[in-house]
């Protein structure tokens, strides 16, 4: 079967600067993986080349997007297929309000109102995107963008970073209906990339696997509970420890 | 005659000969000639200057008392001017008028001047909303318009006037305005340009006396081969007077140079002036000069200006959304000249947004 999102040895860079090199991992419809990783050593970087963003450029390797490869497509014509981010820190569009938007995408007005007024941001729809909202706010607004574009590759940036206990509940079931929690496994078509920091999103999602990517690399992959519990406990030590004796081996056979 | 197509022309600056849209009383002028001067209200006096200066004697005393005829050679061109041709309105004290008034100054004949002097009183607690539309004929490339207007707006009287300016790409345009805000009156002026024009000057001067309010909004889209040079300047002389100038501009291929200035002249005086800017392009230009002028020690005066191209993460994040980059600009555009004004009928608001709807859609962004 192919993969919902296939990455296949891809090596991102800005400039001379190498941010990612030799990723590789699929994603299949229904699936959740899930990336963690030390600040600064590329997570946010695969999301974006996911979705085309500037300055970050693919230096080689493929993205493929149900079967074909999407390197071409300018960023619209990615998320026209059906792929969504939700972005760590959203510009503010001063000019342009949630409704304008979605006007523009010729989402149905009734629609955006009830979905905003249950992420609890009917207040925030004719307000200048992402202008003076909180750290919360952003995070329900970039769902609630997420749930009218109705993505079938989702990538969520820190999806519940900086947020309290009571938000991160209700982004949490946000995040669960996006994935189609609610249907059986094999009636899911939607599956995406969660890069967080906390893991905490991850109680309830029953995420597909996981990845630590430590300067630009993949050093250590598995279960993603097992590997949040291991970063819990001895932060990415043991995961550098195992990645260096794989580095060590991969150099000797290499001779 | 205004022919049908003039008609359509008069439309498109929110001028409605039809009578399907409600308003209290109509000016029309035709290069020189007032075509129609009717007013519904027993309580407003809606007539061309050249008749006034008849029936109303004191119209001439007012004349001249806010512009000085000697600032520039416009005014003093019209000065010279035997009997200039222009639009008179008078609201009579305590009447509020409901429905707003339209006036409309269209140019038809082809390289003609339109030389005209303008007088509106407000007499103490009236009301009025007026709308104006100043536009050359859909068939008429080139022409001047040369206006003074002297504004007065008395004792506790509101006036909200929106001046909608629809030209031609050879037509220039001068027009000199004085405004006296007396205690506690409020002076709103929303000015809107959106498409091409050879020259446009402007930089009215509102007087705000004790508790009064002036605010000019203006709403620039200039476009290619245009030049404007528009401001407002208010001098808040009494005290607790309040002023505030906001100017949205988006320039492509022409040059734009956005005035503002408030002196703080009193006690307990506010001002602040928003001056902010698109460039489209790099053949564009656009000079915002903001002045703020303490002449007293309990005045608070503060502004702010912002003028550059669309922020790349601004596009980039509306195309992660699904929109064209092409959309995404003229979303943001949209939005930015989309200036929501407090105080404006619903009916005129829709006037000015269905213009930037024009605007956006006559060219490609």
């Amino acid at each position: 079967m192919k993969g919902l999102l296939e990455i296949e040895n891809l090596t991102v860079a800005i400039g001379d600067k190498p941010l990612l090199t030799g990723v590789t991992l699929t994603v299949a419809p229904g699936e959740i993986h899930v990336v963690f990783g030390p600040n600064g050593t590329g997570k946010s970087s695969l999301i974006k080349a996911i979705m085309g963003l500037p300055p970050y450029q693919v230096t080689s390797g493929d993205v493929r997007f149900e079967g074909e490869s999407i390197l071409n497509l300018a960023i619209d014509e990615r998320a026209r297929l059906g792929i969504g981010l939700a972005f760590q820190q959203p510009p503010a569009v001063r000019d342009v309000s949630l409704a304008a938007l979605g006007k523009a995408l010729g989402i149905d007005k009734d629609k955006l109102h009830d979905e905003a007024t249950q992420l609890g941001m009917r207040g925030h729809i004719n307000r200048g995107l992402n202008d003076g909202f909180s750290g919360g706010e952003q995070k329900r607004s970039e769902l609630l963008q997420l749930l009218l574009q109705q993505p079938k590759l989702l990538l969520l940036d820190e999806p519940e970073s900086g947020v309290d206990v009571d938000s991160l509940k209700l982004l949490t079931a946000v995040i669960e209906r996006l994935f189609q929690r609610d249907l059986p496994i094999r009636e899911r078509t939607v599956g995406g990339i969660i890069v967080t920091h906390t893991g905490s999103v991850l109680k309830h999602l029953h995420a597909t696997r996981g990845y630590v990517l430590v300067n630009g690399r993949i050093m250590c992959s598995g279960a993603p509970l097992d590997i949040f519990d291991q970063i819990s406990e001895n932060g990415f030590g043991n995961c550098l420890a195992e990645a260096r004796i794989k580095e060590k081996i991969h150099d000797f056979l290499k001779g | 005659m205004t022919s049908s197509k003039d008609k359509l022309d008069l439309r498109k600056v929110g001028y409605d000969e039809t009578g399907n849209t409600p308003r209290s009383a109509s000016f029309l002028l035709e290069d020189d000639t007032a075509r129609v001067a009717a007013s519904k209200e027993r309580e407003l006096v809606m007539d061309s200057m050249r008749k006034a200066r008849v029936d109303y004697p004191w119209v001439k005393d007012l004349e001249w008392s806010l512009v000085n005829p000697d600032t520039d050679e416009f005014t003093r061109h019209v000065a010279d001017h035997d009997d200039p041709a222009g639009n008179f309105i008078h609201v009579l004290e305590g009447a509020k008028i409901r429905f707003p008034a339209q006036s409309c100054f269209l140019l038809k004949a082809e390289r003609n001047e339109q030389v005209l002097h303008n007088i509106i009183v407000l007499e103490p607690d009236s009301e009025l909303h007026l709308i104006t539309g100043c536009t050359a004929a859909s068939y008429s490339n080139a022409g001047k318009h040369i206006a003074v207007t002297e504004i007065f707006v008395r004792k506790g009287a509101t006036l909200t006037y929106t001046m909608v300016h629809d030209w031609a790409p050879e037509v220039e345009v001068r027009p000199r305005t004085g405004i006296v805000v007396e205690q506690g009156g409020t002076y709103l002026s929303n000015y809107i340009a959106l498409t091409r024009v050879k020259h446009i000057d402007t930089n009215p001067l509102a007087t705000v006396k004790s508790g009064g309010t002036a605010r000019f909004n203006s709403i620039l889209y200039a476009k290619e081969g245009s030049f404007f040079d528009v401001g407002g300047r208010i001098r808040l002389l009494g005290e607790g007077a309040r002023g505030e100038i906001v100017s949205r501009v988006v320039a492509t291929k022409s040059s734009v140079i956005s005035r503002g200035l408030i002196e703080g002249g009193n006690a307990d005086t506010k001002g602040h002036m928003e001056c902010n800017g698109i460039m489209l392009d790099d053949q564009a230009m656009i000079h915002a000069i903001p002045e703020l002028k303490a002449t007293y020690p309990d005045t608070e005066l503060s502004h702010e200006a912002a003028v550059g191209k669309i922020a790349g993460e601004q596009l980039n994040y509306l195309m992660a959304r699904g929109l064209s980059e092409e959309m995404a600009r003229s979303l943001i555009i949209r939005g930015f000249l989309n200036v929501k004004i407090d105080g404006l009928p619903a009916s005129l608001q829709k006037v000015i947004d269905t213009m930037i709807e024009q605007a956006m859609t006559k060219e490609a962004i």
